[in-house]
């Protein structure tokens, strides 16, 4: 496994030095003070260095690394998510719980391998616990909407985002002690495919995918990003179980999640009258707009591997 | 002002207000949105909106060290006073003044408490709606601002938007939940030539009020 992983370090920096190469050049050309657009681009690069020099770090403790980097992950994502939605005073336990107790709960299911209880605890559990709570609470103002919002931000801030570390769980046959390797793959495709439709859409971007949604998503950027990233993948597919047929097809399933995953982050940022979930990293906004297509994209990853490739 | 008679932190107030703003950080990503003011460590009386015992703490938060070391929050010796722990979280840890709602004695005249804490080159944190508020509307202001403003117009009065912390920490709770809080500082409030009080009152709460980031959807 040492021996991918190099490689993948030196490909994520070699990738990384370039963009920094071509943003300065690009940002000594362009005549001063530089568009928002080139200072965001060098601000999204530093940020990236950070993003990748902290995974780097998680991924050298292993087991440890990732549980706690996703947990903490699912705090600052489900910070946000609150943050932005409607709560009233009577729902001060509710929320409390969500952080003091589903999080830590769900990463223990995390880091004790109970599947049974991992895939069932938000959505059964606390999907009909929390409400009962809130109705107890006897405030109905707003009620379905209250409820809603909090299913929601555990679904997609905690539950969704633990199927990462999740894949350290699954019994590849013939791929023993290397589930890290999948946590790898499934991120760099992902966030190699935001980067890519960024790209793509910025180069060649025309006509609008969704303009009530999100502005800034194009045709060109999407059909651009997914067939570089299923490329991506299939080059990729040397650190997994999967042929390189394979390896592009899961890739591209995940891709595809992950745009949806950003339209839907798009449509309710729209929806509440923002346009980041907070300022947690810079040029990127917050957790969950970094997030926001890896949250789509994990659970169904997760779901491929273990039907298809475990034992 | 001669800043050498600054009475500062002791070593258990800056111990104190350090860990406060590195905890407030760590549940609210707490950040000052500069609005209309500069951060800057002349005199100030900060206002702000109050629905909650974290409302100081973030709002020093957003300060500077070298800021928070000479700016002293009002408490309500009702509240503060009664015991003798809270008295020394007010005073000794959080080193805020203590001012009396019900005063009999000339000594503790809210207003000249104030004064002389100004006089001492301190910055103020106030509250001008005077409790914490449990509603989703602004009280009316109290009369406080409007006197120290008349009585000491060099000190600039810079209305603070406090945001979210009633629901990270509800008047009644003691358990935050971490929510993203904003500070936001807006442009200094000064009493006009020939201002009344309760004109000043009301300009400086719709001051107050504007910087809102967020103001309640009706939906």
């Amino acid at each position: 496994m040492r021996h991918e992983i190099s490689i993948l370090i030196i490909g994520l920096f070699v990738v990384l030095t370039t963009a920094s190469v071509t943003a300065a050049v690009l940002s000594a050309r362009a005549p001063k003070p530089l568009s928002a657009t080139l200072v965001n681009l060098t601000q999204r690069i530093n940020a990236w260095w950070v993003m990748v020099g902290l995974m780097t770090v998680a991924f050298f403790f292993g087991r440890y690394g990732m549980t706690i980097l996703f947990a903490l992950i699912s705090f600052a994502a489900l910070r946000e998510f609150v943050t932005l939605t409607h709560s009233r005073r009577s729902d001060h336990w509710v929320l409390l719980g969500m952080f003091g107790i589903v999080i830590p709960f769900q990463y223990w299911l995390v880091w004790t391998a109970w599947y049974g209880l991992f895939v069932i605890f938000i959505p059964v559990y606390c999907f009909l616990l929390m409400p009962a709570i809130t109705a107890l609470h006897g405030d109905t103002e707003r009620f379905l909407e209250r409820i809603a919002a909090q299913q929601w931000a555990i679904m997609i801030s905690v539950y969704c985002v633990s199927h990462v570390p999740a894949l350290l769980t699954l019994d590849v046959p013939g791929f023993e002690g290397r589930n890290l390797l999948l946590i790898a793959f499934l991120i760099i495709v992902v966030q190699g495919s935001d980067v890519l439709q960024y790209i793509f859409g910025k180069l060649f971007g025309n006509h609008r995918f969704s303009p009530t949604v999100s502005p800034s998503k194009t045709w060109e950027g999407l059909i651009g990003g997914l067939v570089a990233s299923s490329l991506l993948g299939a080059l990729l597919s040397f650190i997994t179980r999967f042929s390189p047929l394979q390896a592009s097809a899961v890739a591209f399933v995940a891709c595809t999640m992950g745009f949806l995953g950003g339209l839907v982050a798009s449509a309710i940022k729209r929806d509440q009258g923002v346009k980041d979930w907070g300022h947690l990293i810079e040029g990127h906004g917050g957790m969950l707009d970094r997030t926001d297509s890896l949250v789509f994209a994990a659970p169904i990853f997760f779901h491929i591997v273990r039907y298809f490739w475990t034992a | 002002m001669s800043r050498l008679s600054l009475r500062t932190f002791t070593l258990l107030q800056t111990v104190t207000s350090v860990s406060l703003s590195a905890l407030a950080w760590a549940v609210t990503g707490v950040r000052p949105i500069w609005s209309g003011s500069q951060p800057s460590d002349r005199q100030r009386i900060y206002f702000a909106n109050h629905t909650s015992h974290g409302d100081f703490i973030l709002l020093s938060a957003c300060l500077s060290e070298k800021e928070r070391a000479i700016t002293r929050a009002i408490a309500a010796a009702e509240y503060w006073g009664k015991s003798r722990l809270r008295r020394f979280i007010a005073e000794d840890l959080l080193s805020s003044v203590l001012i009396s709602r019900q005063w009999t004695s000339l000594e503790e005249n809210p207003i000249s408490v104030m004064l002389s804490v100004l006089d001492q080159g301190h910055s103020l944190i106030i509250f001008p709606e005077a409790t914490r508020n449990m509603g989703d509307e602004l009280l009316p202001f109290r009369s406080g601002l409007y006197n120290l403003s008349m009585a000491r117009p060099d000190v600039e009065l810079i209305p603070c938007w406090i945001e979210n912390m009633s629901r990270v920490l509800p008047k009644g709770q003691f358990l935050p939940v971490p929510l993203l809080c904003r500070v936001v500082f807006g442009a200094p409030v000064s009493v006009a030539p020939g201002e009344e009080r309760r004109a000043f009152l009301d300009r400086a709460r719709a001051a107050l009020l504007a910087l809102n980031p967020r103001p309640a959807r009706d939906d």
